[in-house]
């Protein structure tokens, strides 16, 4: 198989999809551009160790430097695809350059969701998706005074970890009546507030945000409520949006991210798509899905890579997240959405125990809060029906014999 | 620095001088070794970085802590002397550690 391979983003689905690409027997050209003047690394880090100076930079790459040459993939770091031409199979980049292409991966990413609101643009409102972004926060988190987070989902409570770790003052403000509300259920919710207020963060709930106000730098948050809130430094963490320009402007098709089906193709059988820009069909799930996740990156590519290598690769891996603060490791298999019963197992005030999400009987998801025997297990039960939730609850229960 | 070992399934072997600090998974990625997947990145959040110490250094490496050794529960083929390389720091009393890759990670 030859050709030429263009990969749009270098970050872990591009990565990944490369790697792929070479293992399933493809040794054509690889090109693959990214916007960051860097070459692939690995995110998540950036909002805790690497931001509290414990990792050096040079472990958050995903491969070696002399890898990219080792298999031949032409890694163009700081480059942007300005335009794809789907008809002449053609990207052009910011450098001047047009390139044709066989087959076409996009996977740029999806950028952090930006404040519109007034003294949004002040120096110090952070926001954290890049290594830039956590170099910029790391100084903060030694200079003592308080920040103000912006949103309590996993960027924003990674960050006030890490905060307080620092012995930062912390406010977490959050629209919602929970934590996490947009992925997890109420127990998990009440057990990471209470987390946090134990470890001394200020957070609000069903607080929203009005504004910000500074001279040069950002000085105090405003809430809608009218409490003003003195803070040295801002983080925003409030979602991140897929990036679909480059797809739209090619009319590909786009639902909730660039649209892919089970293989990883778009709406042009020569176009691929992988990792948070995309959505994907799910069987699990029976509906289309868009992850944010380190696994689905991976696994997406993985058949992104195989299906551009001429492979038929189907993705349908089962759905698995990660999230550390202080002591506590939260391992999360499936997508929770929808459930419409929640069995609690184990002891949370231990600060060890598992949610299992079901839906008609269905385990849909778990959130594994220390517990990575659950999590593990997790794994193999997602999609079970007629579990029995007594037996679940029953610490006495071995969990390998829901497995059997 | 250490020199580790790494023996892949099919017999290949690979020789990796490795920093101290790092850990064994780190040192097979950043030397290229086939046969160590890493998904997570070394969180100990997955069972892709998988190894089986050889039994002359079991008792230098240690055994797995309570996290680690659910998570080899769920590795490809796990044994008695399992472990996951992102857990195993590189020290100088490593030095000449031999691991022998599983078949599949994952």
């Amino acid at each position: 198989m030859s050709g030429r391979h263009i990969i749009i983003g270098a970050g872990q689905a591009g990565a990944q999809a490369a790697q792929s690409m070479r293992q399933a027997g493809f040794d054509g050209e690889i090109v693959m551009f990214g916007a960051e003047k860097e070459p692939p690394y690995q995110r998540p880090p950036l909002s805790k160790a690497y931001m509290q100076g414990e990792l050096d930079k040079d472990r958050l790459l995903l491969r070696p430097l002399n890898f990219y040459d080792q298999q031949k993939i032409d890694l163009r770091i700081g480059v942007q695809v300005s335009a794809i031409d789907r008809a002449a199979k053609t990207v052009a980049t910011s450098e001047g350059e047009t390139l044709s292409y066989e087959k076409l991966l996009i996977a740029t990413g999806a950028p952090p969701r930006r404040l519109t609101c007034q003294g949004a643009e002040l120096a110090g409102v952070h926001y954290l998706r890049t290594v830039a972004d956590s170099d910029a926060l790391r100084p903060i988190l030694s200079a003592g005074g308080r920040i103000v987070i912006v949103g309590a989902g996993y960027i924003g409570l990674e960050v006030a970890a890490s905060a307080r770790k620092a012995g930062l003052e912390v406010t977490v403000l959050e629209m919602a009546d929970r934590v996490l509300a947009r992925v997890a259920g109420k127990d998990i919710s009440a057990f990471y507030e209470n987390l946090h207020r134990a470890h001394g963060v200020d957070l609000r709930l069903g607080a929203a945000l009005d504004h910000f106000e500074g001279a040069s730098r950002v000085e105090t948050a405003v809430l809608k409520s009218g409490e003003r809130i003195a803070c040295k430094a801002v983080l925003v963490g409030v979602g991140a949006a897929p990036a679909t320009s480059l797809a739209e402007a090619a009319d590909l098709r786009i639902a909730n991210g660039v649209w892919t089906d089970e293989h990883a193709r778009t709406s042009d059988p020569s176009i691929f798509a992988a990792g948070d820009c995309a959505s994907h069909p799910s069987k699990i799930y029976d509906r289309r899905l868009r992850l944010e996740s380190v696994p689905n990156a991976i696994e997406q590519a993985k058949v992104a890579g195989a299906n551009m290598a001429g492979q038929n690769a189907v993705y349908d891996a089962v759905p698995w997240f990660w999230s550390d603060q202080y002591d506590v490791k939260l391992q999360t298999v499936g997508v929770s959405e929808g459930a419409d019963e929640m069995v609690l197992r184990g002891d949370a005030a231990a600060k060890k125990f598992s949610v299992w999400y079901m839906q008609r009987g269905r385990l849909l998801a778990v959130d594994a809060v220390n517990d990575p025997a659950s999590f593990a297990i997790s794994k193999r039960l997602i999609g079970r029906t007629g579990i029995d939730a007594k037996r679940l609850a029953d610490p006495e229960t071995d969990l390998k014999s829901l497995a059997s | 620095m250490p020199k580790i070992t790494y023996i892949e399934h099919n017999g290949n072997e690979h020789v990796v001088e490795a920093e101290t600090g790092i850990s064994v998974m780190e040192a097979a990625v950043k030397n290229m070794v086939p046969g160590i997947d890493a998904d997570c990145g070394g969180a100990c959040a997955c069972a892709t970085c998988h190894v089986y110490v050889d039994p002359a250094w079991a008792g230098k490496v240690g055994k797995p802590e309570a996290m680690e050794e659910s998570m080899l529960d769920f590795a490809h083929e796990p044994k008695e002397n399992s472990r996951l390389s992102c857990q195993i720091s590189v020290k100088k009393e490593l030095d000449g550690l031999v691991v022998r890759l599983p078949e599949f990670q994952g």
